[in-house]
């Protein structure tokens, strides 16, 4: 039930993404692009948050990384737009590495302010750094062309290609997730001495975990550099950081593309809000604060939780009950 | 004379700057170790309430003419005040649940109040004039001293060492460091825990609103005031631990000394040395220098 009902939407959601271009008076593609850039974000933070969980306040310096290398690459050296992509997403993804060696030396709330203060220093270092233009951003990121074939000047064009790698992103998450490495992870969220007690090595999986999860935030906000075409302080501030919780959490934590449905709903909420002004931050800040003390499952979540509840004739597995791969 | 090859003018200037900082940095890391030893939250709108401090005295002083010692005692139990019934109505809905809700919650706050004074005030800076008898400077021989910075100073530490006392050394004090550690056993003894709760957070948000008023003079009034401080005391207080009093007022008069003198000498690195140290004392000392292996 549950999964026919979730195939028949995915399938509705992929159709309507495909036709996207075609009814420019419906919507906005940029918006579009925007959007999928922070539903990838947003999927990514939650491999932390949802599925090993590890909150990290600081994933504006991966995705600001990421924008950062790609524009620099792409306007100062000339590098083809798909190596830059591509270098965007390792730079993040080596921060990644450090940041998180560093950060799962304390957990929980420790954690998170251990990352927030980095993702500072991060700030710092783009604002302070002779070539990342300070206050002004990276402006006039020229888009090129993708493996030297695909001319991504056409909106249309663009979006096909931003199209895929997100997809390729998406997929890489939830293979993640159902891999038994992100079995692993589960059993380090739910009961981290046990999880030791049995021999992993938590800490060599927490690293990946995080490593995997900047990385991919990286090339979102590579992504969103060429499609914008601007590299600026926004992208690594941590209000950046605080919408990517709120996406995740509204959303829904516990599903793996709850957070992309949560990235869509933030994303649509600013976007139409835009001319309010700072009134944004504070409808924001209700949004946020309602979810955390109402809505803790978040949208996706609650969902499942519905469709679980109602008796079914056939009766179905639950995701959680599925046993342990061995090893 | 000169010491390094620069001005021992230039040097105490920045080292008095250091120390007005660090007592900024003592007095809001007390406040925030405080809330986490009862209510286990990191508060992350102690940046708003710093925010919201000086803004209550600059609309005190601006509208209500109101004298600077009435505002200075005022306006922080104003806040204490919004911060209690925060803790009242949203806050104590989350006890017994991940304290990372608790930080998440603090955090929508930051967004609602830093937002809704931008919407009220703009985003660019009140004036808020220093008093009158306070606005001198005093000459102690060796420097030239702001009175006004000489007065946060002095301010700043009789509010650490008034709240250390209170704990440490009175009843109210010893109820609370029990309910820090036991709390249910506390209960049991007939004291109402859940008010002590509330109580604490708004003595911790009250000592944020207190330093913001202090602030006022020194800073512009501004929504954003706070919110970059923030972040360098959660850096302080991960190098301090959160455990010890003591420890949040020692490390974070240190740490302001320290950003004083990295100003004279490496300037570029002033605003990230704090973020620097945390770094080396997360790989030498993982639990903080004054602290405890947390569970």
């Amino acid at each position: 039930m549950m999964r026919t009902l979730f195939l028949a939407l995915s399938a509705v959601g992929l159709l309507a993404l495909l036709i996207v271009p075609f009814v420019p008076a419906l919507v906005y593609d940029i918006f579009v692009m925007k959007t999928l850039c922070f539903v990838l974000f947003a999927c990514a933070f939650n491999l932390l948050l949802g599925h090993t969980g590890i909150l990290s306040f600081g994933h504006a310096a991966f995705f600001g990384t990421g924008a950062y290398v790609t524009g620099h690459l792409v306007k100062v050296y000339g590098v083809p737009t798909d190596l830059g992509i591509l270098a965007g997403g390792v730079v993040a993804a080596l921060l990644g590495t450090i940041i998180g060696a560093l950060a799962i030396r304390r957990s929980g709330i420790y954690l998170a302010m251990i990352t927030l203060a980095m993702s500072q220093l991060v700030f710092f270092f783009f604002l302070q750094a002779p070539f990342t233009g300070a206050e002004d951003g990276l402006q006039r990121i020229p888009r090129g062309t993708f493996l030297g074939i695909i001319d991504l000047a056409s909106d249309t064009a663009l979006y096909y290609v931003v199209l895929c790698i997100i997809g390729a992103g998406l997929w890489v998450v939830w293979r993640t997730v159902n891999s038994p490495f992100g079995h692993v992870l589960r059993a380090i969220r739910e009961h981290e001495p046990r999880a030791i007690s049995l021999g992993y090595p938590v800490a060599r999986y927490k690293i990946i975990v995080f490593t995997l999860s900047a990385g991919l935030s990286g090339i979102a906000g590579s992504l969103k550099a060429i499609i914008f075409q601007l590299a600026a302080l926004s992208d690594v501030h941590w209000h950046t950081s605080g919408d990517v919780i709120l996406m995740t959490l509204l959303g829904g934590m516990n599903t793996v593309f709850g957070p992309a449905v949560g990235a869509a709903i933030i994303s649509t909420l600013s976007h139409y809000l835009d001319p309010f002004g700072a009134w944004v931050t504070v409808i924001t800040g209700v949004v946020f604060m309602t979810c955390i003390l109402v809505f803790r499952r978040g949208v996706l979540g609650q969902l499942q939780q519905r469709l679980k509840r109602r008796p079914s004739p056939t009766a179905s597995t639950p995701i959680d009950t599925k046993p342990k791969p061995h090893h | 004379m000169i010491i390094f090859g620069i001005p021992i003018q230039a040097l105490l200037g920045q080292l008095m700057l250091g120390i007005v900082n660090g007592a900024f940095y003592a007095v809001l890391s007390l406040g925030l170790a405080i809330i986490f030893g009862v209510l286990k939250i990191v508060n992350f709108a102690h940046g708003a309430f710093f925010m919201l401090g000086a803004f209550t005295a600059f609309l005190l002083a601006q509208h209500l003419d109101a004298n600077y010692w009435v505002v200075l005692f005022l306006a922080p139990l104003l806040v204490a005040l919004v911060g209690m019934v925060f803790e009242w109505l949203f806050l104590r809905r989350l006890y017994g649940l991940d304290p990372i809700y608790g930080l998440l919650l603090t955090f929508s706050l930051v967004l609602v109040l830093e937002g809704g004074f931008r919407v009220a005030f703009g985003s660019s800076g009140q004036p808020f004039a220093t008093p009158e008898w306070l606005s001198g400077t005093i000459d102690l021989g060796f420097m030239i001293l702001p009175t006004y910075r000489g007065f946060v100073i002095v301010a700043a530490l009789l509010a650490c060492f008034a709240t250390w006392y209170v704990i440490e050394r009175t009843s109210l004090g010893a109820s609370l460091r029990a309910a820090t550690e036991r709390p249910e056993l506390t209960q049991a003894f007939g004291i109402n825990v859940p008010r002590l709760v509330t109580l604490t957070y708004g003595a911790g948000v009250g000592l944020a609103a207190f330093a913001g008023v202090l602030a006022a003079p020194i800073f512009h009034v501004n929504p954003s005031m706070g919110s970059s401080l923030v972040i360098t005391i959660f850096a302080i207080v991960v190098i301090g631990g959160l455990g010890s009093i003591k420890g949040a007022i020692i490390t974070g008069l240190g740490l302001g000394v320290v950003e004083g003198f990295t100003r004279v000498f490496y300037s570029e690195f002033s605003s990230t040395i704090v973020f620097l140290i945390m770094v080396l004392v997360l790989m030498l000392r993982p639990a903080g220098l004054f602290g405890r292996e947390e569970g």
